[in-house]
């Protein structure tokens, strides 16, 4: 069986599976219960200076639902922690005392303002804590102070607040980034440049859930006002891989070690944040849906897959996937692809045909003599997968590649060269050679 | 056994509560979250084959898309405009071998979509608060008569009031619904909505409903064709076929299309006379419907006796199993040789019993058998009582005994129309009813008014 036991800038846990700094990680009360779950870490509920903040006493979640009230997307308008820092700081020594062998972070978002993070980050130290996280993505609440995104968005900020926690801390620091920017790969850079240990990422994404369709005020609102929250759940997943990918392949970040944040709901997700470069993930939106027993479908399932690898280690995967992304520029334009329609998978439901008729390319008959049937036109099938993404039967539809011959669309021959649109004819900024 | 000689007839085998409860609906209906998973399932297919499978063409991955949103009230209209009774089909249609059979589902995982039960739950809000889901055209007008409250003359009277026509319907009985009133089983439709639907469709206005007149009786086709701009015929079957045996109009041998309605009007149903033992001839809806109901009755043994095989029966096998999980015997290749009588009454029957060559020629192995019974049903099919509706088998071209009808259900005469059981080629479907009237009446619309 392979070992799922993971250490993160030096930081053992008994899995990659950590509680990311939330709801689910407040109190002492909730992190026991993961612990006893299982869960192999925490970063606890973001500490800040006293008097602690205060939430709404209205809504602070909402959710974009599937048909069955699945829950796709996650939006909250939480703050950091609202109990007092003793509070936090008793419960987190205890927690630590308890289970020695689980991680435990402190996430911290302190003002930018170093006599602060002077007098605070021994204190918290003191704790036991296995590593700082810096907040600096909280989209909502605390960046009107000045704080969590609100330093997340500048680079030097991020760079100035990493240092002065790295100066008073003796423990690894990880700076955690927020997704509200253009480029991922800048606040990456001042984290680094900053000192940090490492970085972990997404936090929320700035977000509206909906409109109320009766009051049509935005939704939720709290006494009939509302504001933008973080997203998060399944739906942000793509954009957290895109992110984390960006900082694993990017030269002067790629030695950064990640901690993957976004979207994880059962293992495969994990398998996306290991292979893409994270060496160990965050939870939260899951288990805020599910309760804390999804731990066993993350590590039994990751477990599983390791072996089926013939992986004996979560670190054999970690960043498997980083050397296939590129940038647009380097695909191999000569290689196509063709749909291909499993005759005897097919339930003829139609939906290729109508999504290529409609919106794509023309590529897929409704009719063969007179009979209901969908086929690919490969003289018009120009290879864009969005027959396989509708088709309802799993592996019904595939793309598979032309190795010989000629592409019956464009009349070329197939060849085994690769070029891209660096040197093709078309490209008025083409490589000269 | 058969040659007892006191017929076990009687009212209240059951108490009242429990035959409420065994003619309470068949197939509740679905509550919102059960409708969206439901919906979920549909792949709103391109050229769907549910669609093509039904009779009057609803558009239903469209309709299932709208309950998705709940988008109720366009959902309704996707259903209601194709199929005025889209309510009471969502009932009584067997789905099983219309929409649902043709469910891509079905080739992916063996459960097809809820469509009727999704029908359903789409249109009932419109009937419970009699939203109004059409206007008329102006007034073109044209006078039409129609023959027949039925869902043929129901669905072509609302399709021409629609498109701006005054239309009069002549209907035999005291309520309209034709057989959605008095033919359909009880718990397929509950809290009175065979009703419900005919108020909510002459809700439109430009319809005058003339109750208790019958055709060759009160008037005659030539008395319209006179008075009126065209006229559509959708008298349905008024005659009922016979077992002919010898003595077959004896006691104890009972119409069940009569028992259905009586049972249908009844508004204490556990006052019916029912009997013990009831054999019930026949392989059809009306066979499953009265041996299911005289079970829910409290028939002691009900058994269905049928001629041929389980795969020749127009009962779909859907029904089939209703009946048999509801305690009815169904018996194949059985064919009724002889009524066994006491004096005056019949108390069972001799079958012989049948066989079915390669040519599907049928015919008897000279073997026999004997079922008692206190009632015998005979349900084996109806037919046009031409003697009774005066000139009308004159003027018109039959086929079969049915009338003749093109494809836009227009009749043999240039001003009279036809649709429902008494077409020949119908399929004796409330659904296929509804699409004649309502294709006769676009195409009346089209001739009087030059479209």
């Amino acid at each position: 069986m392979a070992d799922l036991t993971s250490e993160f800038l030096g930081i053992k846990s008994p899995n990659p599976f950590w509680l990311a700094s939330a709801p689910p990680t407040d109190k002492a009360y909730n992190v026991n219960r993961a612990f006893e779950a299982g869960w192999g870490g925490a970063v606890w509920k973001t500490l800040g200076e006293d008097p602690p903040i205060v939430n709404v006493n209205g809504p602070r979640y909402s959710v974009m639902y599937g048909n069955d009230r699945r829950v796709i997307g996650f939006n909250n308008i939480e703050l950091i922690t609202d109990r007092p820092l003793d509070v936090n700081l008793a419960e987190m020594r205890q927690i630590k005392r308890d289970w020695p062998d689980r991680a435990l972070i402190a996430s911290v978002m302190l003002p930018m303002n170093e006599d602060v993070w002077a007098r605070l980050v021994p204190m918290i130290e003191d704790t036991g804590a296995d590593a700082f996280e810096l907040n600096f993505g909280c989209p909502h609440g605390m960046s009107e102070r000045g704080m969590g995104a609100a330093v997340g968005q500048v680079p030097e900020y991020i760079q100035q607040a990493t240092e002065w926690c790295k100066k008073h801390a003796r423990i690894p620091v990880i700076v955690k980034l927020t997704p509200n920017v253009t480029n991922i790969v800048y606040p990456a850079r001042a984290a680094k440049a900053g000192g940090a240990d490492g970085v972990s990422l997404i936090n929320t994404v700035n977000s509206i859930m909906r409109v109320d369709y009766d009051t049509l005020t935005m939704f939720p609102t709290t006494d009939g006002m509302g504001s933008h929250g973080g997203y998060c759940g399944e739906g942000v997943k793509p954009i957290a891989l895109h992110m984390i990918a960006e900082i694993a392949r990017t030269a002067d970040t790629a030695d950064v070690p990640i901690s993957g944040i976004g979207g994880i709901t059962n293992w495969r997700d994990a398998v996306d944040h290991l292979a893409l470069g994270a060496q160990n993930v965050q939870v939260c939106t899951a288990a805020m849906v599910y309760g804390f027993k999804i731990i066993d479908d993350l590590t039994t399932g990751l477990s599983d897959f390791l072996d089926q690898k013939g992986m004996s280690a979560v670190s054999d995967l970690v960043g498997k996937a980083v050397p296939t992304v590129t940038d647009w520029q380097y695909l191999n334009l000569n290689h196509v692809d063709k749909a291909v329609i499993d005759q005897d998978l097919c339930i003829s439901c139609g939906r290729c045909h109508i999504a290529c008729e409609d919106v794509s390319h023309q590529a897929i008959t409704n009719m063969v003599n007179g009979q209901r049937r969908f086929e690919v036109i490969d003289e018009e099938c120009v290879g864009c997968n969005l027959c396989v993404s509708v088709c309802p039967v799993d592996g019904c539809i595939t793309m598979q590649p032309m190795t010989e011959g000629t592409d019956p669309r464009t009349g070329r021959p197939i060849v085994a060269e690769k070029a891209d649109w660096t040197t093709h004819p078309n490209n008025p900024m083409r490589d000269s050679n | 056994m058969a040659g007892d000689s006191t017929a076990d007839i009687k009212a209240h085998r059951l108490p009242e509560d429990e035959v409420d409860a065994n003619f309470r609906d068949v197939h509740p209906p679905l509550a919102r979250s059960e409708a969206l998973i439901a919906a979920d399932r549909c792949y709103f297919c391109y050229d769907a084959p549910c669609t093509t499978a039904c009779p009057t063409g609803i558009d239903i991955p469209a309709f299932i898309q709208q309950i998705r949103s709940d988008n109720l009230k366009g959902s309704a209209r996707t259903i209601l405009q194709e199929n005025i009774m889209g309510g009471m089909c969502a009932r009584v249609c067997p789905t099983e071998v219309l929409c649902e059979e043709a469910c891509v589902r079905n080739t992916h995982e063996d459960q097809p979509v809820r469509i009727g039960l999704l029908q359903r739950y789409a249109t009932d809000p419109i009937f419970d608060q009699g939203t109004q889901l059409f206007s008329r055209k102006p007034d073109t007008g044209k006078k039409i008569a129609v023959v027949g409250g039925g869902p043929a003359g129901l669905s072509c009277a609302h399709r021409l009031a629609m498109l701006g026509n005054n239309v009069t319907v002549f209907n035999e009985s005291d309520k309209l619904g034709g057989l959605n009133e008095y033919g359909i089983a009880a718990y397929k439709s509950v809290d009175n909505f065979a009703q419900r639907e005919v108020d909510y469709i002459l809700s439109i206005g430009g319809t005058t409903v003339k109750n208790g007149l019958a055709l060759g009786t009160d008037f005659t086709l030539a008395d319209l064709r006179r008075d009126y701009d065209a006229v559509f015929l959708g008298f349905g079957l008024g005659g009922v076929n016979e077992l002919r045996l010898e003595n077959d109009q004896i006691e104890g041998v009972e119409d069940a299309v009569a028992y259905i309605a009586d049972l249908r009007q009844a508004s204490n149903k556990a006052k019916l006379p029912v009997g013990r033992r009831v054999v019930v001839i026949g392989g059809g809806m009306t066979a499953i419907d009265i041996a299911v109901q005289s079970k829910r009755l409290g028939a002691d043994e009900v058994t269905i006796a049928y001629r041929r095989g389980q795969k020749n029966m127009n009962a779909s096998s859907y029904e089939q199993e209703l009946a048999q999980t509801g305690g009815v015997v169904i018996r194949h290749w059985l064919a009724p040789k002889r009524l066994l009588t006491d004096g005056n009454r019949a108390n069972g029957l001799e079958f012989e019993y049948t066989t079915m060559d390669d040519a599907g020629k049928l015919s008897a192995t000279g073997e026999t058998c004997e079922i008692a019974a206190d009632v015998i049903f005979k349900a084996i099919g109806q037919n046009v009582a031409w003697s009774t509706l005066g000139d009308a088998a004159d003027i018109l071209e039959l086929e079969s005994n049915r009338i003749r009808v093109n494809e836009a259900r227009k009749t043999s005469l240039d001003d009279v129309w036809a649709g429902g059981d008494c077409i020949f080629g119908g399929e004796d479907l409330t659904v296929s009813a509804v699409q004649d009237g309502k294709l006769a009446a676009i195409d009346i619309d089209r001739q009087l008014n030059n479209h």
